[in-house]
């Protein structure tokens, strides 16, 4: 049997790229979010100890001799944020139709996220811990190389962007919407990284 | 108005360049009906597989006067059950179907992101193998070869990469590729339950990886964290097993909702309530994001069983309200319409009453009192859902066959092995519930060793009974595999719509054409096809 239903022309497009970049976002979230719940378990859960001078008790988590170097990190926070801006600034710049900001808004963005990269080998540079070392030090690896790979992973993006744009492609505002939210994703989510690891430790 | 006729066949040509072009297609086509199949092939496989490791483990279990297998392969084997279980069967199932269905059934020519559902079957894939190929190789939780418990967590991690590549695909295609006029409203209530299940998948299976993350930097450098390899099942326990099941049985769930009016021949009138009967079920992915069972405890003050009962009733409590809707909903629109004799109705109506059950023992479990932590009662419970929703899956199947393979399977071949896969499913599970009460514990001794309850004798019974359920679901499954196999060899086609269907997929020929839609239809209802045939044929 043939059934018959009312026809219409193709549907306007529903920013498929933008709504699955979206779901892929709240995942990458929930990532993060349950392992810094991990983080503050084992955090929690580590034996107190008396520090150094002997006035305080401390938890014995992070090893006294670690020390977190603050400008790197925080310079790497604050980062997110300018990259988050450049993004944005290409969005505004494809909703013009304005190539050329276009392409250079999303070209700097990929250099925010290089730089980014570079303050993260920086700050594990300046700590001088290896991976192998304890338990703080495997935890602080697995969970700043996995940022680290999300970062990755948006300089990708925004490379990807930044090449349709020189390429050619007006139509793309889609495209550069979803890569700034990814953006904005991953500045949230390293505020929070930022907060429980590097200000809480 | 238009007719959508799109009897052209889809581009011909692997016959003629042979069984490597045949398999070329395959494995790099991407098309959702294909990458469904796959998914819900090897999820059968797997099935089976983890069938006969039932049986085996039952058997293991009877008596404490021999051993099938090496002391130190027990816990690796539990594993690898509980791997295939969940991870090999369940979440798979459910997502193979949801790929293979939903796009024809929201109206669109095909899934959103194909190459990312491809990459996604791939990787579960490969993520299975990796993890069969570790535990075999003394891998695995407890594994003996380090870099064989490595490749068990880069396994772990892949699959559940690869199950979440695949939800977003689903999710997607729901949200953003309806037919013109299809609203939120509209959409096929196995549609939405892809949608939520999906949607809930994406959000927990990163959690488990996350977790995987950990204690594979760990397990590779340190073993100071996490405690080696002998933690990594404690670790990632929450992923295998309830509430966190209950995110791919909601999909399940939502195909009872789909088949039922249809078998009714009647609109459902509980549409609203189905919806949210669904929405609850996926209330359990708050166990898995969350990494915790939620345990009702009543033995501190009145104000800390209160503050216990609350999580408790919410992450296992709302699933079971969910199934309870969707059952109860399906029941009353065979009331309500005329309902024919449907193998795929009593698959899907029996396999959502037996995840029911494993939710209910789940909320039994988490009762603190009951004393049930740790025992195989939970292993009951999960394969109550599993199975369960393999019950559902084989009735998706049996429906959605002439979409997916141009055939309709005899009803005489299939109507038998309900009752075959249901006496399977009781038997494999229910003992274990018995067996609970009675402390037999679910993992294995510090020695590798099963350990046994105090009266093994009748455990050992009820032990033994666990196997014959294992056996009978393996050979249900292998011969709902055959009577489907041989509905195609009869090569008997199907008519376009064969159970007088309510939803978009019954507007196209059967079986579906690569691209679905020739041209694509407008929508003003959820039950469009219903509303283009003529009125005399229309139930009420």
């Amino acid at each position: 049997m043939t059934v018959v239903l009312p026809q219409r022309s193709e549907p306007a497009p529903r920013r498929q790229v933008f709504v699955a970049t979206a779901i892929a976002g709240a995942g990458i979230s929930m990532m993060m979010a349950g392992m810094l719940a991990m983080w503050m378990k084992f955090r929690a859960a580590a034996p107190v100890r008396e520090s150094s001078d002997g006035f305080y008790l401390i938890k014995d988590w992070l090893p006294e001799a670690i020390k977190i170097p603050e400008v790197a990190a925080n310079t790497m926070f604050v980062t997110f944020f300018v990259a988050c801006f450049m993004a944005q600034w290409a969005v505004y710049s494809a909703r013009r139709d304005d190539a050329r900001h276009r392409s250079m808004a999303l070209g700097i963005t990929a250099g925010v996220g290089v730089a980014i990269v570079n303050a993260q080998i920086a700050v594990w540079g300046q700590m001088g811990i290896g991976v192998r070392d304890g338990a703080y030090q495997s935890m602080f690896y697995a969970i700043t190389g996995t940022m680290l790979v999300l970062v990755a992973v948006g300089i990708a993006f925004s490379a990807a962007a930044f090449f349709r744009s020189v390429g050619g492609r007006s139509d793309d505002v889609q495209v550069v919407s979803a890569h700034a939210l990814y953006w904005y994703v991953l500045a949230g989510v390293n505020t929070a990284l930022w907060f429980l690891v590097y200000v809480q430790k | 108005m238009t007719t959508i006729d799109t009897h052209a066949s889809a581009p011909a040509g692997s016959a003629r360049f042979g069984l490597a072009a045949a398999v070329a297609n395959w494995v790099t086509s991407s098309d959702h009906k294909k990458i469904g199949r796959l998914m819900v092939g090897e999820a059968l496989v797997a099935a089976v597989a983890a069938a006969v490791l039932g049986v085996l483990i039952g058997l293991e279990r009877m008596g404490d006067g021999y051993s099938i297998f090496d002391g130190d392969a027990a816990p690796q084997l539990l594993a690898l059950f509980r791997y295939l279980l969940v991870f090999g069967t369940l979440a798979p199932l459910a997502l193979g179907i949801a790929v293979a269905v939903v796009p024809m059934q929201v109206g669109s020519r095909a899934i959103s992101f194909p190459r990312l559902a491809q990459f996604g079957f791939w990787a579960w894939d490969l993520g299975s193998v990796m993890v069969i190929i570790s535990i075999i190789g003394n891998g695995g939780p407890g594994g003996g070869n380090s870099d064989l418990v490595d490749m068990y967590l880069l396994g772990v991690a892949l699959a559940a990469a690869g199950l979440a590549a695949a939800a977003v695909s689903v999710a997607t295609t729901v949200l953003t590729s309806r037919a013109p006029g299809m609203g939120a409203d509209d959409v096929p209530a196995f549609s939405w339950g892809s949608l939520v299940g999906s949607v809930t998948a994406v959000l927990t299976l990163p959690v488990t990886i996350g977790t995987v993350v950990y204690l594979y930097v760990d397990h590779t450098y340190a073993r100071l964290a996490f405690g080696g390899n002998k933690a990594v099942a404690d670790h990632l326990h929450f992923a295998l097993t309830q509430p966190a099941t209950f995110v791919f049985a909601a999909i399940a769930v939502a195909v009872l909702a789909d088949i039922a009016p249809v078998t009714a021949g009647a609109r459902q009138p509980l549409r609203a309530a189905v919806f949210a009967g669904v929405g609850l079920v996926s209330a359990g992915a708050l166990g898995a994001v969350t990494q915790s069972q939620h345990v009702l405890s009543t033995d501190g003050s009145t104000g800390d069983t209160v503050s216990s009962a609350l999580p408790y009733l919410i992450f296992n409590g709302l699933p079971v309200l969910g199934a309870l809707v969707v059952l109860g909903a399906s029941l009353f629109v065979l009331k309500v319409g005329k309902p024919k004799v449907s193998a795929s109705f009593a698959f899907a109506f029996l396999g959502t009453g037996m995840v029911f059950v494993g939710m209910l023992g789940g909320m039994l479990q988490n009762i603190e009192a009951a004393g049930l932590a740790g025992t195989v009662f939970e292993e009951g419970a999960t394969t109550y859902v599993v199975y369960g929703t393999v019950m559902v899956a084989v009735g998706a199947l049996l429906h959605w066959a002439p979409k997916l393979w141009g055939v309709t399977v005899p009803q005489g071949k299939t109507l038998p092995l309900v009752g075959l896969v249901l006496l399977g499913t009781v038997l494999s599970s229910f003992p274990n519930y018995i067996v609970g009460f009675a402390d037999q514990p679910a993992d294995a001794a510090d020695g590798g060793l099963f350990m046994y309850a105090p009266n093994s004798g009748t455990v050992g019974l009820w032990n033994g009974l666990t196997a014959v359920g294992h056996a009978l679901v393996a050979l249900s499954v292998l011969a709902v595999a055959g009577a489907i196999v041989s509905a195609l060899r009869s090569g008997q086609r199907a008519g376009d719509d064969p159970w007088d269907g309510h939803t978009l997929e019954w507007a196209i020929p059967s079986p579906a054409p690569h691209d679905n839609f020739s041209a694509l239809a407008t929508v003003s209802s959820p039950e469009p096809v219903l509303d283009a045939k003529p009125k005399s044929e229309v139930p009420a």
